[in-house]
């Protein structure tokens, strides 16, 4: 039975990480997701999880001592956000690297300079090559759901999963979410046996050693391959979380898109106010749909792509700028995505809500009403917008 | 749905009373959001916190800019913030005031809608012996804004109070005199 509670993002996944009980949490605070670390500190010290809390001395040794943890063989997770995700960088490549479902909650913020504590994505769109398979949430609902699916994902897919949600926006806003039964999620993600571990006397391994020219590369490509295959993985995950839950979630989600004309692609909580501004546009005959991207990485191009196909102007949302001259991340991965399966169709990227700019179903309208601008005239003047910021 | 804005001034508790009001109207079965807009978080600063209400599922996640009511905490507020900005012209404004209520109108300039007045801060220390005015406050929306009749508001908050004040029993029932004593004594229309 599913439980009706209000928490704030931070509680759901606080809530949820107590559900899982993991074998080892190490994590450093940093703002928007210190409350998880601090939560989480509280299970442990009234004994509500038998997790091994290491209060580590910086977002590196955080990430340093989930690797130590996930390779002898444990259930291990950790939190943070901006600065501290940076900071973690060098590490998280490691993670990757020896294949160690380890789970990292992201409460995504700015990164500096100027300092600044509000969300955008900079921090894990800065880390998006670094092979973690991203999970991005809308709100606190899906930062718990994705957080209890991310569990069997990355030890199915042998890869390490970040959980990206809204700092501030969903990590300290109160809603409405529905929980499930401890025992629902103890046989949800059932007991972790893995194959290859430190700790195991009856098979001495190394992991993460020295490959050189001979080998180096063909480590490289499994990767790669492992993160094709997880888009099946968590496409299996979730049907088996929607088994339970009745909750249903894909690699990405559609609203009002089959028959749109303009759409616009869009990350975490501005998904849900754009959804309102699609229901403005609709009730006064507007042909309006937008889809959500779920999983980053695996980015699922080719679904996306075909979903895209019908529209007569497109949008895509950066809420992070990649300093690059050109556009913002997710645009320039999905117009490649689509150049190559020769969709050619009216695109323009906009940065949006930087450092917690906040966005407005009125912001989002004006994006509409450029696409829909664009999708009578057939003319783009420009490629690259910035949402709502003084010139 | 119903927005609300609160005013306060960092550390007087403007957080807690929209968490608190959120926790309400979930109660009753509703649709809740309850946040701050976090600033420098300086204790004394002005600050907002907001509250959405609805009996659907809320999608929006932007700050509320044309709310159904505002929430004064602190009427040193008014003139230094623009604290009627947005509000609907059928909308209310209540303030946390020792004031007279036609003064405090009077203050507010040319505002059409309704204005009503409690002197919380006086609940509060008269019942809590401190100024925790948040508590009389929430009692007075509730009776202003109608989503949940008295008799709910008290079962719903000695619930809420036992939980939050497992430990220091002792000042339950003094919030309980004080959400009383709130509902009657706000004032206005």
């Amino acid at each position: 039975m599913a439980i009706r509670e209000r928490l704030s993002g931070n509680e759901a996944v606080a809530t949820a990480m107590k559900q899982i009980n993991p074998d080892v949490v190490a994590a450093y605070p940093i703002t928007p997701s210190t409350e998880i670390p601090q939560y989480f500190s509280n299970f442990v010290a009234n004994g509500t999880v038998s997790t091994e809390f290491i209060p580590v001395e910086s977002e590196h040794s955080a990430m340093s001592a989930c690797i130590g943890a996930s390779a002898a063989g444990g259930r291990v997770m950790t939190a943070t956000s901006s600065q501290g995700l940076a900071y973690m960088w060098e590490m998280l490549n490691i993670a990757a690297g020896m294949r160690l479902p380890i789970i990292l909650i992201d409460a995504n913020r700015a990164i500096s300079a100027p300092i600044n504590i509000h969300n955008d994505h900079s921090d894990s769109m800065g880390a998006r090559d670094t092979g973690f398979i991203q999970l991005y949430c809308e709100n606190n609902q899906e930062a718990y759901d994705n957080t209890i699916m991310a569990v069997k994902i990355a030890e199915r897919a042998k890869l390490p999963v970040m959980v990206c949600y809204d700092g501030f926006i969903t990590s300290h806003s109160v809603e409405n979410i529905l929980l499930m039964e401890d025992e629902e999620v103890k046989n949800f993600i059932g007991e972790y046996t893995p194959e290859e571990y430190l700790l195991n006397p009856d098979r001495n391994i190394s992991m993460g050693p020295l490959a050189l020219q001979d080998s180096f590369f063909e480590f490289r490509k499994q990767l790669a391959d492992a993160m094709v295959e997880s888009k099946e993985i968590i496409k299996e995950v979730s049907s088996e979380f929607a088994k339970v839950t009745g909750r249903n979630y894909g690699l990405y989600e559609k609203y009002m898109l089959d028959d749109a004309e303009v759409g616009i692609v869009i990350l975490n909580s501005s998904a849900g106010t754009a959804k309102d501004t699609v229901d403005e546009l609709r009730a006064k005959g507007v042909k309006a749909g937008l889809l959500k991207p779920r999983a980053f990485r695996p980015l699922p191009y080719v679904e996306i792509t075909n979903e895209l196909k019908n529209l007569k102007a497109l949008a895509i949302m950066d809420k992070a700028d990649s300093i690059n001259a050109y556009s913002g991340p997710l645009f320039s991965e999905i117009t490649s995505a689509m150049y190559t399966a020769k969709l050619d169709i009216p695109t323009i990227n906009y940065v949006y809500g930087l450092g917690g700019r906040d966005v407005k179903t009125d912001d989002i309208l004006t994006v509409y009403e450029k696409l829909l601008q664009i999708a009578s005239s057939g003319k783009i003047d420009q490629v690259k917008h910035y949402l709502n910021v003084e010139e | 749905m119903i927005e609300i804005r609160w005013h306060g001034r960092g550390g007087q508790g403007a957080k807690t009373a929209s968490l608190l009001l959120a926790d309400a109207a979930f109660n009753t079965g509703k649709f809740i959001q309850g946040f701050p807009e976090y600033g420098p978080e300086r204790m004394g600063a002005p600050m907002t916190a907001y509250n959405r209400i609805s009996e659907t599922e809320i999608r929006i996640h932007s700050n509320v800019y044309e709310p159904d009511y505002v929430v004064v905490v602190d009427d040193s507020l008014i003139g230094a913030v623009d604290l009627l900005k947005g509000l609907k012209e059928g909308g209310a404004v209540l303030v946390n005031t020792a004031e007279n209520i036609e003064k405090i109108r009077e203050k507010l300039g040319n505002f059409k809608g309704r204005v009503y007045t409690i002197d919380a801060s006086k609940i509060s220390n008269e019942c809590l012996k401190a100024n925790y005015p948040n508590t009389s406050l929430l009692a007075a929306i509730v009776n202003i804004t109608k989503i949940m009749n008295k008799e709910d508001l008290l079962e719903n908050m000695l619930e809420s109070f036992k939980h939050k004040f497992s430990r220091k029993p002792e000042v339950i029932e003094p919030n309980m005199q004080a959400i009383k004593r709130a509902y009657d004594e706000v004032i206005g229309g």
